[in-house]
């Protein structure tokens, strides 16, 4: 096969979208999707390689040659299978996953510019095998008598759900909120992650027995001391996220029309107020609204705003363009639906009218100073160059911190010194029976590295409560009707 | 004023003073927080008062005995600050009569004088009056047209009794305005006065933002840092801007509502 004639010319496949001026005013998802003609010619891309340095890039080592090479072979719900033999959500990775810097950043053909499109494929074969119903039930080992609580559902708590329900344990899952699913419910948004995908995810969990109690805060309606204790759970595992959202503590942040990003998109996606009043869940739309961030939650906030009918929507943020912490495609996106960027600016002081709703945002010029610690080229303010930026909406999206509702519930449990829970490797936390992952441990991160996370942590909690190595035959394709 | 008994076994147990719900009447309701006025962890229920005042206190006014909630989550936010105080001075108004009724009855616990004060706007608008009256030591009610008891409001009452006795604490729940202007008429004595927010809210656990105050000039999450705060620290007319922001919204929802609760085949696509 090395070297056919096309190989190498077929150039990487576009992935056909909505026009820009289109989507920028509705809430259906941006990227439709390859058709099959498209995988099969994308497919046909990969050189096969011996070593395979995408692999090494992803955080939990899908088997992207072998993938890849279902899909060239019209295989497409093997592939899917295959994929899912390390990474439960495929049709969530496929679309939110940073691959320009994990598995497409280490591909080969990244060097010529052009590698091949991983991701793309990854959610191709898994919107096939869901959309053609061929989403197979794998065959659970025997129930083994141990119960397991998972704590927060969100990518990582999802996954040990699913490690360990196939692996015979009684699985139960508290979730704060109505709705589980965690940031890919209630933060990003339906025009880049399809709520659909996420329920049907969760539909599958269910089907495989796994119990889902939501409006459980953990830490308040139960502790997890009484989880082991009087009700009798084996290990927990908490996967409760990093959302505590931080505020800039500049003057006239508690003016009205100043959001979080987490209010902000949670009133949008979790509580669906962008079909208010059908749904009772208000959300100011602003006619100018400002976002304050260069990550990923920051171009949501923006691209959302848009799509609320606002008809200036800007991204102000410290630093220059190369700096910002988002994905690429998703600046590119947010630029092509006409999001104006204010670059090296930073907010001073949000400034309010009469009624206390936000009227402007005084904001100074900065420019890259010394590189830091990091390397980072470091904003320093211009003397003297405030300006206003008028307008009616704030949303502020400078991050968020670990939320202490549960762990301030655990003395015993042993935090860093910004109030995540310290672990091992594996995700054994200091207190035994007591698993974390994800962001409460971490820090903001990504949905896979969620993901990987929760995936040790099932293994860790295996091997402690006396089960065999080895990983769960997670897809074998044996199918149950 | 509505009463309404949830069964909640669990929350029925593990449930102090001071807590509250949030509650959403069906799925494409709002999450709305509540207080919790009393509860009976043997039976498993617990008891709450409303106000139908917008589109979520209406669908809550609908159900009928039986029907399901789509979610109540709790119990949320700090228990109120019990100890023995001494002499405690309780105002409540609107929901908070009901809301301060088990305080009141653990902080009488606790071997405290407790004397409440109830106001409305008419005597009919009164309730849980036996109930407080066996609680306390002494129970004051008052209301706007003086159909029982002295023409006038807690903040009035409330500065009666301080002149009258030596009080150590006074607790206030009701709407803003009433605990912003019962807060000012214990400033004067610098009596330690405790009030319980009602702010917006979304999650009720420190993750959306959208229910901070600025208290003694720091922000604070009424939700889990609160809903209890000094009464004379914090920034009233920030939390009256706050609590305006959704008005026109509101007003649009309820008659949206109100006319589809007319028609009730209307069928619109979801
Ligand atoms: C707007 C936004 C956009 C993002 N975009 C991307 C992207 O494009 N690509 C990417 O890879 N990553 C992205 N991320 C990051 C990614 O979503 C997170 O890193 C990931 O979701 C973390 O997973 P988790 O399971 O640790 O926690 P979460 O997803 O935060 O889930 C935690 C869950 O626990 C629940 N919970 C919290 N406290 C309790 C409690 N006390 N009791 C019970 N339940 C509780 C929460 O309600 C939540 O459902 C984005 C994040 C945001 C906010
Ligand atoms: C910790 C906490 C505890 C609470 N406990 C209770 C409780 O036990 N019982 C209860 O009825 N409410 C309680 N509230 C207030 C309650 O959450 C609101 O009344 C509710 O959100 C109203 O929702 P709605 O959709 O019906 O009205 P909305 O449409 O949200 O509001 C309609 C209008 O009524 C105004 N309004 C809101 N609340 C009141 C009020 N209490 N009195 C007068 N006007 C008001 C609003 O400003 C708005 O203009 C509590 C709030 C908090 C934060
Ligand atoms: S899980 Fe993410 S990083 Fe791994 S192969 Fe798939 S898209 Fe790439
Ligand atoms: S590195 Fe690129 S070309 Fe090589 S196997 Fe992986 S995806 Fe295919
Ligand atoms: S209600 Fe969301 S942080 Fe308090």
């Amino acid at each position: 096969m090395e070297g056919g004639p096309e190989k190498g010319r077929v150039p990487r496949q576009k992935m056909p979208e909505q026009p820009p001026l289109v989507r920028a005013r509705n809430f259906n998802e941006v990227p439709l999707g390859y058709s099959p003609e498209m995988a099969l010619l994308e497919a046909g891309r990969c050189l096969q390689c011996k070593k395979p340095t995408c692999m090494t890039g992803c955080p939990v080592g899908v088997k992207i040659p072998e993938f890849v090479k279902l899909i060239r072979e019209g295989e497409f719900v093997a592939a899917a299978r295959k994929v899912k033999e390390t990474n439960a959500l495929p049709a969530v990775c496929g679309r939110v996953c940073p691959q320009e810097v994990q598995c497409e950043g280490s591909c080969v053909l990244a060097k010529k510019g052009e590698p091949v499109a991983i991701g793309h494929l990854e959610r191709f074969c898994a919107d096939y095998e869901r959309r053609t119903d061929q989403v197979c039930l794998p065959v659970k080992a025997a129930a083994n008598g141990r119960k397991v609580a998972v704590v927060g559902c969100g990518p990582a708590g999802l996954t040990v759900a699913g490690d360990l329900i196939l692996r015979g344990y009684q699985v139960t899952i508290f979730e704060a909120l109505h709705k589980p699913g965690g940031v890919l419910v209630y933060g990003i948004p339906e025009f880049r992650l399809p709520k659909e995908i996420v329920d049907s995810e969760i539909r599958y969990l269910q089907s495989l027995g796994v119990e889902l109690r939501p409006n459980m805060v953990v830490g308040t309606s139960l502790t997890v001391k009484e989880l082991m204790g009087e009700m009798g759970y084996d290990a927990v595992f908490i996967g409760v996220g990093a959302g505590l959202p931080q505020f800039m503590g500049i003057h006239g942040e508690e003016l009205c029309g100043v959001y979080s990003a987490n209010e902000y998109l949670t009133r949008a996606n979790l509580l669906k107020s962008y079909r208010f009043p059908r749904y009772d869940t208000p959300l100011a739309r602003g006619r100018n609204v400002a976002v304050v961030g260069g990550g990923n939650v920051a171009m949501d906030s923006v691209r959302t705003a848009l799509r609320l009918g606002a008809d200036n929507a800007f991204i102000v943020y410290r630093r220059s363009i190369e700096e910002m912490p988002a994905r690429r495609e998703e600046v590119h996106h947010a630029q092509q639906e006409g999001v104006q960027f204010k670059l090296l600016t930073n907010p001073v002081e949000v400034i309010g009218d009469e009624r206390g709703w936000v009227k402007a945002l005084k904001c100074i010029r900065m420019e890259l100073g010394e590189p830091d610690a990091k390397g980072r080229r470091k904003p320093v303010p211009v003397k003297g160059s405030w300006f206003d930026l008028p307008v009616d909406i704030v949303v502020i999206a400078i991050g968020t911190n670990a939320n202490p509702l549960l762990t301030s519930s655990m003395q015993e449990l042993k935090l860093n010194e910004h109030g995540y829970i310290v672990t091992d490797p594996e995700g054994r936390t200091s207190v035994p029976g007591v698993y974390a992952g994800g962001d409460i441990v971490t820090g903001s991160a990504t949905v896979i590295q969620a993901m990987g996370a929760g995936r040790r942590a099932a293994n860790a909690i295996h091997k402690d409560l006396g089960g065999e190595a080895g990983p769960p035959e997670a897809c074998s394709g044996t199918l149950q009707p | 004023m509505h009463r309404m008994v949830i069964e909640a076994p669990l929350l029925a147990k593990k449930v102090q003073p001071g807590q509250f719900l949030i509650i959403m009447a069906d799925e494409e309701g709002e999450r709305i927080p509540i207080s919790v006025a009393d509860w009976d962890a043997s039976a498993g229920t617990i008891t709450i008062y409303f106000l139908e005042v917008g589109v979520s206190t209406m669908k809550l006014a609908q159900k009928n005995a039986g029907d399901g909630l789509y979610a109540v989550v709790g119990p949320l936010g700090r228990p109120a600050k019990l100890a023995k105080y001494g002499t405690v001075v309780m105002g409540g108004g609107c929901y908070g009569i009901g809301a301060i009724t088990s305080i009141a009855r653990a902080l009488k616990e606790m071997g405290n004088r407790v004397i409440v004060i109830t106001e409305a706007r008419s005597k009919y608008l009164l309730y849980n009056r036996e109930a407080l009256r066996a609680i306390a030591d002494e129970y004051i009610e008052a209301t706007s047209d003086g159909s029982t008891g002295i023409k006038g409001k807690v903040q009035d009452v409330v500065q009666y009794v301080i002149y009258r006795e030596k009080v150590d604490l006074a607790y206030f729940i009701g709407c803003t305005f009433m605990m912003m202007n019962c807060s000012n008429a214990t400033k004067g004595k610098g009596l330690r006065t405790l009030v319980a927010l009602n702010t917006l809210m979304l999650d009720g656990t420190g993750m959306c933002g959208v229910c901070r105050v600025n208290v003694g000039g720091q922000t604070k999450f009424a939700c889990v840092d609160g809903p209890e705060f000094d009464g004379h620290q914090i920034d009233w007319l920030g939390v009256f801007h706050r609590k305006s922001m959704y008005l026109q919204e509101e007003l649009l929802a309820y008659q949206y509502h109100s006319c589809r609760a007319l028609r009730p085949t209307d069928q619109e696509g979801k």
